[in-house]
């Protein structure tokens, strides 16, 4: 069995509790024991990719006080993975960070190298649009990359695709940023939109019913358009498919 | 508080239609490179390769400078080396005055644009033509070349039809790109035919035969430079190579890179000047010797000048090239600016959303979105940041740091968004709001979801 410790994005954890809730959900349906620190807050990415790392070095050493002694950290975010995996970072104790770093997974990056997760029990009859978070695709290599001479594959991808009765529809431009961007998408807010609008008709166009990916951050921007357009379509995190697909 | 670039591109994005058509136009190029890019199965080995050879070369740049010079020397070239914008400018026309010349010709180079050479030429009297047929357009209309392989990509035809109308005297509303084209095409002949001095780029520049070579699709710096009596060559002093075999490397990623061809159409090799006439090559510095200073950034000097990161940008393909108000536009010119005016430039490295594409195109294997993301720190310690956003952050990260206070933080401000909405649906204050609507606030936040589970 294995012990996870869940790192819950400090965004999810005040805005989108369903998607912890169902992360925590289907690693104890898959036979996890799941500890949640509960003094996590944030991993300080808003303010490194602000450009001021220098002022992460408190949730740094909250990161680390909370999970350094977990064998394996799992967490519903792409984005923020990556963040502690590159730039964690404590001159007091560079060990439990490196530690911290070779023991954080991405949710399906968890589910599909680790507890090799090839089945679902349930299903969820749906048509189901995936946008690539970039965070977790071109820096944690979830899946391959458009730009590169390289083998198809894709983590997320596949484990959708394995759900009774989902239909997955992948866009044409399978790889190409939302627009999120963190502090971009509102110190940018017209290309950020622009963006997102762009994504958004593409998936339109697919006549996807949900739109789901590894990101709830890029998911809350394209959220926000869908919801001021009054699009039928809705945003649901992979993790919340995943979970209602493991009955 | 919005930054020059975010500015500008707020103003490209005003006409939605011309930003989809833009956004388009350099997508199907991105495409042709990927389809270029997989006809060959090494492409990832030439990236590796070519990475390699400039790695070294950068390296050994001193070396490979002066076994340059000796070569170009012994082959009857003239070499100059200048420091900056300023002695490149000021030897180019100490030439142009010895040799009496008071019109020339020149194709691309962008080395001579981020020198501002035509307004200085210009200034001096000096009647400067560019060849290129997107620089000559824009040219006509006084504006800055947008891109730096397709410089008048931001204009479509009708307005090159218009600009031909008002200077080259075409037929008004023939918009017949074919018709376009001839009526440059005389005017740029008579152009080529009267110019004593012919100035042109340099793509490379080979160390061990003292050569450059210059690639075009249009065969400009071809007949620019061999109807001349002097032909001036100018490069930043980073396009050197050691070898003549190292050049099929970049030749053959340069292209594909660029536009999807598999070769430039004209890749021409200069040795040394014809009987009778005479070749410069000028060497520029202009802020590249502190580049290579940097430990971060130096491997930006490993750049080709081949676009991709451009049009792969989906934040560039969204805010045109003047949104980034200097020569070199796009993802590349965003870290190779700050180096070249840091307080001028602040806001470009926080023109892209780090999402990576950029340096998964480069074909010399740059990490542009990793320099973007570490100019930013340099950035921020200078004190260029608005003190508005730093007190933000310093908030943010105070808040962040201490899990009470977060918690406190964040109960209130689901408290405050779903019992006072117009704090923050306001579109005035808050730009989020503006064209999305605000994440709904749940009543319970995770933790306290858990806590209460955990009771029960």
């Amino acid at each position: 069995m294995y012990t996870v410790g869940l790192f819950v994005p400090c965004y999810i954890d005040q805005f989108y509790p369903q998607v912890a809730i169902s992360s925590l959900q289907l690693l104890e349906k898959l036979g996890c024991k799941v500890v949640v620190p509960l003094n996590q807050t944030c991993c300080g990415q808003p303010m490194a990719n602000s450009g001021f790392a220098s002022l992460s070095k408190g949730c740094d050493a909250n990161f680390i006080q909370n999970f350094y002694e977990l064998d394996y950290i799992v967490c519903p975010s792409g984005s923020c993975t990556l963040h502690i995996k590159e730039h964690l970072h404590s001159e007091q104790f560079p060990d439990k960070a490196t530690r911290i770093q070779q023991r954080i997974y991405e949710l399906t990056e968890f589910l599909t190298d680790v507890l090799k997760l090839t089945s679902f029990k349930g299903s969820f009859p749906r048509r189901v649009g995936l946008h690539n978070s970039c965070h977790g695709q071109r820096g944690l290599h979830l899946s391959s990359m458009s730009e590169l001479v390289a083998p198809v594959f894709s983590k997320p991808a596949d484990l959708l695709q394995r759900i009774n009765g989902l239909e997955l529809v992948v866009p044409e431009r399978s790889d190409e940023c939302c627009g999120f961007g963190g502090t971009f998408c509102v110190f940018e807010e017209a290309v950020s939109v622009k963006m997102g609008k762009d994504r958004i008709r593409e998936h339109e166009q697919n006549q996807v019913e949900i739109l789901t990916g590894g990101d709830m951050s890029c998911l809350m921007h394209l959220e926000g358009i869908l919801k001021r357009k009054k699009s039928p379509v809705r945003v649901m995190h992979i993790a919340e498919i995943l979970n209602a697909g493991y009955e | 508080m919005s930054s020059r670039h975010a500015q500008l591109a707020e103003q490209f994005n005003a006409d939605e239609p011309r930003t989809n058509w833009h956004d388009q136009t350099l997508w199907w190029v991105r495409q042709k490179r990927d389809r270029a890019a997989n006809t060959l199965p090494e492409w990832e080995q030439l990236r590796q390769w070519a990475s390699d050879i400039k790695d070294h070369t950068l390296s050994n740049l001193h070396a490979y400078l002066l076994e340059f010079e000796k070569n170009a020397l012994a082959n009857g070239v003239f070499v100059h080396w200048a420091t900056d914008a300023e002695e490149h400018n000021r030897i180019i026309y100490e030439i142009l005055q010895k040799a009496g010349v008071d019109h020339i010709v020149k194709s691309k180079s962008m080395l001579t644009e981020e020198c501002h050479l035509n307004p200085y030429l210009q200034g001096k009297g000096i009647d400067v033509v560019d060849t290129d047929l997107g620089e000559r357009i824009v040219q006509f209309r006084e504006e800055a070349p947008s891109h730096i392989v397709l410089p008048a990509i931001h204009l479509k035809k009708e307005d090159v039809s218009n600009t031909f109308h008002e200077h080259l005297g075409t037929e008004k509303g023939n918009n017949d790109p074919q018709y376009l084209t001839h009526a440059a095409r005389l005017h740029l002949r008579e152009k080529f035919i009267q110019s004593d001095i012919a100035i042109t780029g340099v793509n490379f520049a080979i160390a061990e035969t003292g050569g450059i070579v210059v690639c075009t699709n249009e065969g400009n710096a071809d007949m620019g430079a061999h109807a001349a009596r002097v032909h001036i060559a100018c490069m930043g002093f980073e396009k050197i190579i050691p070898k003549a075999e190292h050049l099929g490397v970049f030749t053959r990623l340069l292209a594909r890179s660029a536009t999807g061809q598999p070769i430039t159409t004209y890749t021409s090799h200069f040795h040394r000047p014809a009987p009778g006439k005479e070749m410069h090559i000028v060497l520029v510095d202009n802020g590249r010797s502190r580049q290579l200073g940097r430990e971060d950034f130096r491997n930006s000097l490993k750049c080709i000048r081949c676009a991709a990161c451009f049009n792969t940008c989906p934040v560039y393909r969204r805010s045109g090239g003047h949104s980034y108000h200097t020569a070199v536009a796009g993802p590349i010119g965003s870290i190779l600016n700050p180096n070249l005016d840091m307080k001028a430039n602040a806001d470009l490295p926080f023109a892209s959303t780090l999402c990576g594409s950029c340096s998964n195109v480069c074909p010399v294997k740059i990490n542009i979105h990793e320099q973007l993301w570490k100019w930013r720190q340099v950035i921020s310690a200078e004190g260029l940041t608005a003190p508005s956003k730093k007190l933000g952050m310093q908030l943010m990260a105070w808040v962040l740091a201490r899990p009470g206070i977060y918690r406190f933080a964040g109960k209130t401000a689901r408290w405050v968004i779903s019992n006072l909405p117009f704090l923050v649906k306001n579109k005035t204050w808050n730009p989020w709001f503006k064209q999305r609507e605000m994440p709904e606030a749940p009543k319970q936040s995770f933790q306290e979801w858990y806590i209460n589970q955990q009771r029960s």
